[in-house]
């Protein structure tokens, strides 16, 4: 913590505090995120009966707002942080190749880079999600092997400059192992600019499973998601604003806290671009 | 020339790539004709429009008949509602680019001036109050946003229409929604383009000729900032078409990405698989045209090229 302005501990104690309640959902809901109840059809923050009170609510099946909300949470960690893993393991991967190996197979996989990133991304997770189906596993694999393409170009780049200093080219000469070369010194020196690609596409993946879940392309009910309790806000925008709000909330706040970490990480690392 | 050239090759291999991808989730699940018949319909029929469809031959095949038909700008044939794509896709398309210019309408009249004081009052409150509404743009979910402005405006003032595409007044809310995102890149990107402008020697020496400081900026910087904006540009219509499936989602516009999502409940993949195609490769479009037309304007880059 030392060196951390006080407004990047702020962010990080509101992440953290976010990502507690998530994993503490089981301990801390006060109602079973899934039970249904007729009667209690889109309560007002703040109703009760005798089961106990209905903090944020309650949404179209007469199920706990707050609760779903604290759920939901689980999805979007859950999500963003399995697709990062997967696109960061095979963007790297990518990226290492092409740096190390160059020549034919830098064009074809720098090329496959350009063409990845001339789809627009919510579009082809789109169209891939529904040719096989909606899950939480199609999501990951869908979220996490289209949103490689900018850690591949961070290591390329990143490879290309560390494998043509002294020091490798001294260690290659002793003998080592190219895995070895990569893993000891070409990779501890690309960590950092992948850190800040991580973090923002942290953010964005948190926004893509709202955003497919709300288009009902994501985590299916009658599991919560922050992206399908927006939904059916949506549908009943009239009577219960509450749907929407709440969630919503959620969701800016953790955004937000993730990007502007991201833009302090970036600053730290790299202070020339530090305020822009 | 050489520059135009090898821009131009990447841009063709990249539509090739794009088309190639795409043929290959369309076989995701294995088979592509279930993704096209109706629910309901017997093995008989589904093995008979196998088979009309070339489904059943080769793969190799399959995928150069695809080529083909797209290269004569054959979009094939919508199975559901019996039309072809291309004249379903050209009807709704009007409403989508009607959506995206007023999205950036909104982004570029916000954005730049916002930038621009940005840049000027650097370090002071105006800057910390606008790069905060920046920064939130960024983190603001377009389905988010559009439902707040429909609960605001729609529900509790009554002032704009809460969905389609009936009066001018239907624009306005699904334009704001979109536009934030692009409002707070051509901001940011204003910004850092005119500081730049700001520390080069021509702007001491029109200040020390006595020029204001707002003279300087109208009649020197912004024209030399300007270069990067444009190229975003350009770099903002691809994303903001590519935005338009969620908002026009959420607005009940009749646009592109309303229609996408349709015809996925419709099962109707055709449509989709051109909606992705048909963006894409605008996007490449796009990229080609801002990267071209930045080499026009600024010979700078030219040479090393």
């Amino acid at each position: 913590m030392r060196g951390l302005t006080i407004s990047t501990r702020v962010l990080l104690g509101v992440l953290l505090i976010m990502l507690a309640a998530a994993l503490a959902a089981p301990l801390i809901s006060p109602h079973d995120p899934l039970r249904q109840s007729l009667l209690l059809r889109l309560k007002p923050p703040g109703s009760a009966d005798a089961l106990g009170i209905f903090l944020l609510g309650t949404d179209d099946l007469g199920r706990d707002l707050f609760s779903r909300i604290l759920y939901g949470a689980r999805a979007s960690f859950a999500v963003a942080t399995l697709s990062v893993v997967v696109s960061l393991a095979v963007g790297v991967t990518l990226g290492l190749v092409a740096g190390w190996v160059r020549g034919i197979a830098a064009a074809i996989i720098m090329r496959l880079v350009d063409t990845m990133l001339s789809i627009p991304a919510i579009l082809l997770a789109v169209l891939t999600v529904a040719v096989i189906g909606p899950s939480f596993t199609s999501l990951v694999m869908v979220l996490g092997l289209t949103r490689w393409p900018r850690y591949t170009r961070v290591a390329y780049a990143s490879t290309l400059q560390v494998a043509a200093m002294p020091f490798v080219q001294a260690s290659e000469m002793a003998g080592a192992s190219t895995a070895r070369i990569l893993a000891r010194h070409v990779l501890p020196n690309i960590a950092g600019p992948l850190m800040v690609v991580a973090t923002s596409e942290f953010g964005l993946m948190i926004l893509f499973e709202a955003g497919l879940s709300f288009l009902g392309l994501g985590i299916q009910p009658p599991a919560p998601s922050w992206g399908s309790i927006m939904s059916a806000g949506r549908q009943y925008v009239e009577r219960a604003w509450w749907l929407t709000v709440f969630p919503g909330i959620g969701l800016f706040t953790l955004v937000l806290c993730v990007n502007l970490l991201g833009d302090a990480l970036r600053d730290r690392l790299d202070p020339r671009s530090a305020g822009r | 020339m050489r520059h135009v050239a090898s821009r131009l090759l990447q841009a063709v291999i990249a539509t090739f790539g794009v088309i190639t991808i795409v043929f290959f989730v369309m076989r995701l699940s294995g088979d592509p004709t279930l993704l096209l018949v109706p629910e309901g319909a017997t093995a008989a029929q589904i093995a008979e429009l196998r088979h009309q469809l070339g489904f059943d031959r080769p793969l190799v095949v399959q995928y150069l008949a695809y080529l083909s038909d797209l290269l004569r700008g054959d979009l094939g044939q919508s199975l559901v509602q019996r039309l072809p794509v291309s004249l379903i896709l050209g009807s709704r398309l009007p409403y989508t680019l009607e959506l995206a210019a007023g999205a950036l309408a909104v982004a570029l009249i916000i954005g730049i001036p916002a930038g621009i004081a940005m840049a000027v009052w650097r370090g002071g409150v105006v800057e910390r109050i606008l790069a905060a509404i920046v920064v939130a743009g960024q983190s603001l979910p377009t389905f988010w946003s559009g439902i707040l402005l429909i609960l605001f405006f729609g529900v509790t003032l009554r002032w704009l229409p809460t969905s389609g595409a009936d009066s001018p007044a239907s624009l306005i809310m699904p334009s704001l929604a979109l536009g934030a995102l692009a409002m707070s890149t051509f901001a940011r990107m204003t910004r850092i383009s005119v500081l730049d402008e700001l520390s080069r020697d021509y702007v001491n020496a029109a200040r020390a000729r006595g020029l204001s400081m707002g003279a300087t900026v109208a009649r020197h910087v912004l024209r030399n900032a300007a270069i990067p904006v444009i190229t975003v540009t350009a770099l903002e219509i691809g994303n903001l078409l590519a935005g338009a499936v969620i908002v026009e989602t959420v607005f009940a516009w009749p646009g592109i990405g309303q229609l996408a999502m349709q015809s996925i409940q419709a099962r109707d993949f055709l449509i989709v698989q051109a909606i992705v195609l048909f963006v894409s490769v605008t996007y490449i479009a796009l990229n080609l045209i801002a990267d071209l037309a930045y080499t026009a304007i600024d010979p700078r880059i030219r040479s090393d090229a």
